[in-house]
């Protein structure tokens, strides 16, 4: 108990500094390795929940994958990051206060709200089976491959919509790189000659 | 204190949301930091789903949650793939140069 509390403090801790510390740092590749920082924390609070798919899910695929394309972009481009800073105490109090309010908002609505006797279905098809009988990750395919298949597909279909996306809008075609033509190399004819060495002569 | 329920993951929640609303407003003209900003907002949100999923017994917070986080791994991708794009025929990446379309 004692040590799950502290586990959950300790994650929750980590994981909002270091969100502060991405929007907050001066350099964007500490902004990336801080949102590394955040993800991970925040599996770990999923883990705590009891919902480990999740949370390796969110590893794998936010850590390794969207995190590390950040990283890339980030690096790739040549961008003079101290003058994209400008602007940043301008900006400070009418976003602190934006931010502010949204959070007091939110804080008054988790002070007062109460959850409605009838949103409480023990009985339902997506109940979640005791974790000491089926694990995380079974209980959750046992529903995503029959209950919300189609909706499974659909999000597949995004992701292939987004790489195709991707990839046409960065693939270019650059002016003066030479590249192999098979059919063009097959197809020469003229360069080509047939020619009767006599035999003892040479050419 | 001690007893962690389903108000504190909520606390944790609303503040990564507020922090990532914060950045968004705080980094005008750095448009990476600014989907960061809102990868840190898809966050919150899942964090939302699965504490109310294991709060309620109910397994569909965790998968909405999934749900989510493909469209978040989508946006990503595209978002970046337009800001290289626009850095290639521009030069820069600045959010209040981005005014041409505005018609």
């Amino acid at each position: 108990m004692i040590i799950s509390a502290l586990a959950f403090y300790v994650f929750a801790a980590i994981a909002i500094v270091s969100g502060v510390m991405v929007v907050a740092a001066r350099n964007p590749v500490h902004s990336v390795l801080f949102l590394i920082l955040a993800f991970f924390n925040a599996a770990g609070l999923f883990v705590l929940m009891g919902a480990e798919f999740l949370a390796m899910i969110l590893v794998v695929v936010y850590v390794g994958a969207v995190a590390v394309m950040f990283m890339f972009v980030v690096m790739m481009l040549d961008i003079n990051f101290a003058e994209l800073r400008q602007g940043f105490l301008r900006y400070l109090p009418i976003g602190g206060l934006i931010g502010l309010i949204l959070l007091v908002e939110m804080l008054a609505v988790l002070a007062g709200w109460q959850l409605a006797p009838e949103a409480r279905v023990v009985e339902t098809f997506a109940a979640a089976p005791p974790p000491a009988e089926v694990t995380n990750t079974h209980a959750l395919g046992q529903l995503l491959y029959t209950h919300y298949i189609y909706l499974f597909q659909v999000a597949g279909l995004i992701l292939l919509i987004a790489m195709i996306g991707a990839i046409v809008l960065t693939h270019r075609r650059r002016p003066g790189v030479r590249r192999q033509n098979i059919a063009e190399q097959i197809a020469r004819r003229d360069s080509i000659e047939i020619r009767k060495i006599p035999t003892g002569k040479g050419l | 204190m001690l007893a962690i329920g389903l108000t504190h993951y909520l606390w944790v929640a609303a503040i990564l949301f507020a922090t990532g609303i914060f950045g968004v407003f705080l980094n005008r003209k750095n448009i990476i930091i600014i989907l960061m900003s809102i990868e840190l907002m898809l966050l919150a949100v899942n964090i939302n789903f699965v504490a109310f999923s294991a709060y309620l017994n109910n397994l569909v917070g965790q998968v909405f949650a999934m749900f989510v986080l493909t469209v978040a791994a989508a946006e990503a991708a595209i978002g970046l793939a337009i800001l290289v794009v626009y850095f290639r025929n521009r030069g820069s990446i600045a959010v209040e140069d981005i005014n041409t379309m505005r018609g």
